[in-house]
């Protein structure tokens, strides 16, 4: 085009030229997001299911382990002295900060997700230089209040969205 | 490459097939009378090795599709039906299973060739670069098919590797939740794995028939490391070179032969025969043998983000190797220090194969950081820095006269 126009003007054709091509990527853009976004949970997944769980034949020291959204939820009732353990470490440099306190609802009971914060794997309860849980894959060590104390992974347990429906029964999610 | 030898049609049919689709004249220029040069060694033959480990993949694969189920209520037993039910089942899937070793087999000896005689260097990096292209779709279509058979190391195996995504900062849970289609990996983890690992070995064929592609326009690399400068210096593909290729191959289906019908799950894991339970993780989770080096660095560093980067970096590093090396000279048999480095470097890789698969504690972890250092050291500072001091050995003055007198130029 530079030859026959001498200088640098923008033309009717540049106009036309950049129009085109806006409406060429808008277009694909609209096309490729339901390729795309196919691949997201679907409804029927993400609907954030409701689980509610008898607590009420756990023995203090024990503790059920659930399915919920296709994770295990560990559900401990803690003894006195694990509790006891669990504030103590409270003010110690913890790889992720939090109290004890912050971590539970009814002190007696603590309620995580069973997957490793690392690279997601299940922890295995009870066994780890913490006493709380031991994550086999990559060695992480969590203590009873499910807080890194030692090894690869980065956070706490998570804690999941739950609530005391009564003493014996509990709603997760 | 340019050649004398010109493709005449012979009589009417040829030539009047010629002038519309010259097939036969590619196949004449390109495969039988393709120029290649005369002084290469069995360690050439990977190429043509690893095209036929990517066919036996795809026939095997497509057959195993024709009776596999890709859902999680049926995808185990599938899989068992096809070993116990199905005619030759056991036979196809043994080939498909070990086939995928063998694989990964021969293109580690490809690379290491390429790495030894310098085959990356000017103008070989195109040829290089696709086939650092190959390399990671042949990893992910290797994951992905490992996750097929709904085993134990299947799930978890998938748990592990795609939580990697997930220490993205800012996008890595909801690219996470994207890749899986869910919170955790379940049918529709499976389903688009399965789709995805039928689809991948076409792509990998298409990046290969570009690899040859550029291959054909500089001709191939050779042990001594010059460039063909006539006729003298090369012979034609075939007969020479496919004789040459087949027999490494017929050797090489021996060993095949050996895994698929006397060894068939020496390179797998029993957890794999138990059906995957999203409850349970297995004791001790291990990556299939030829994922266990990047294993072994991804775990070196107790710094989640970081260990993920570094063992992506492992594989990116590559991408740069022709770059990096800054010797002119490309055959490591001219260069006396690189030697050592290079040997060092293989047995590097081979221990932190070996490192990936023991528990990161002790021992284990100071090793695996020690050999994750010096497989980089040997790419960010080894191949650039020795490039510039080291003192070349005399080097023979063509292809053609390299193998007859080399102990004459030695002395010179």
């Amino acid at each position: 085009m530079s030859d026959t126009l001498d200088d640098d003007k923008p033309t009717r054709r540049d106009f036309l030229y950049i129009t085109t091509g806006a409406f060429g990527v808008v277009g694909a853009a609209s096309v490729a997001w339901p390729l795309i976004d196919q691949l997201n949970p679907d409804a029927s997944v993400k609907a954030v299911s409701t689980i509610e769980v008898d607590i009420s034949s756990i023995e203090p020291g024990s503790f059920l382990k659930v399915a919920w959204r296709g994770k295990p939820i560990y559900i401990r009732r803690r003894t006195n002295e694990e509790i006891a353990d669990a504030e103590k470490d409270d003010n110690l440099n913890l790889p992720d900060p939090q109290k004890d306190m912050e971590r539970v609802q009814k002190k007696e009971w603590l309620v995580v997700v069973g997957v490793c914060t690392h690279l997601g794997c299940i922890p295995i309860a009870n066994q780890g230089e913490y006493e709380g849980w031991f994550c086999p894959c990559h060695g992480s060590h969590y203590d009873i209040s499910g807080r890194i104390r030692k090894g690869p992974a980065p956070t706490n347990l998570e804690i999941p969205p739950y609530e005391f429906v009564s003493d014996s029964l509990i709603k997760i999610g | 490459m340019d050649t004398d030898y010109k493709y005449e049609p012979k009589n009417g049919l040829t030539r009047w097939l010629d002038s519309r689709l010259p097939l036969m004249r590619f196949t004449s220029e390109h495969v039988l009378q393709f120029p290649t040069p005369k002084n290469l060694n069995y360690f050439w033959t990977f190429g043509f090795i690893l095209t036929m480990c990517l066919v036996t993949q795809i026939i095997t694969g497509i057959i195993l599709a024709m009776h596999y189920a890709p859902s999680t209520l049926l995808a185990f037993d599938s899989v068992e039906h096809i070993m116990r039910n199905v005619n030759y089942g056991w036979l196809i899937r043994y080939i498909h299973s070990n086939g995928a070793s063998m694989f990964f087999l021969a293109v580690f000896i490809h690379m290491f060739r390429g790495l030894y005689y310098g085959s990356y260097k000017e103008p070989r990096e195109v040829i290089w670069i696709l086939g650092c292209i190959i390399y990671l779709l042949m990893i992910v279509t290797a994951f992905m098919g490992y996750v097929l058979p709904w085993g134990q190391m299947s799930f978890w195996g998938a748990t592990v590797i795609i939580n990697l995504v997930g220490t993205l900062p800012l996008i890595g849970e909801s690219l996470t939740q994207m890749l899986l289609g869910g919170f955790a990996v379940d049918n529709p983890t499976l389903n688009r794995f399965f789709s995805l690992h039928y689809l991948l070995p076409f792509i990998i064929f298409g990046v290969v028939l570009l690899h040859i592609w550029a291959l054909h326009v500089p001709g191939n690399n050779n042990p001594v490391g010059l460039s063909v400068q006539g006729k003298q210096d090369t012979v034609a593909f075939h007969p020479y070179y496919t004789v040459k290729d087949f027999f490494a191959y017929t050797v090489f289906l021996l060993l095949f032969c050996y895994f698929i019908f006397y060894n068939p799950n020496a390179l797998g894991h029993a957890d794999n025969y138990i059906e995957a339970d999203a409850m349970v993780t297995p004791a001790h989770i291990v990556p299939e043998w030829y994922l266990l080096p990047f294993y072994a660095i991804l775990r070196a560093v107790p710094d989640k983000l970081a260990g993920v980067l570094l063992m992506f970096g492992a594989i990116a590093v590559l991408f740069f190797l022709p770059w990096l090396d800054t010797a002119k000279v490309r055959s490591g048999r001219y260069r006396p220090i690189f030697r050592y480095f290079y040997v060092l470097f293989v047995i590097d890789c081979l221990i932190l194969g070996y490192l990936g698969a023991q528990v990161p504690e002790g021992i284990y972890l100071f090793l695996s950081r020690v050999t994750t250092i010096y497989y980089f050291a040997f790419f960010l500072l080894v191949l650039p820095i020795l490039g510039r001091i080291e003192k070349m050995k005399p080097m023979p003055i063509g292809i053609s006269n390299s193998e007859l007198s080399r102990d004459m130029v030695a002395a010179e």
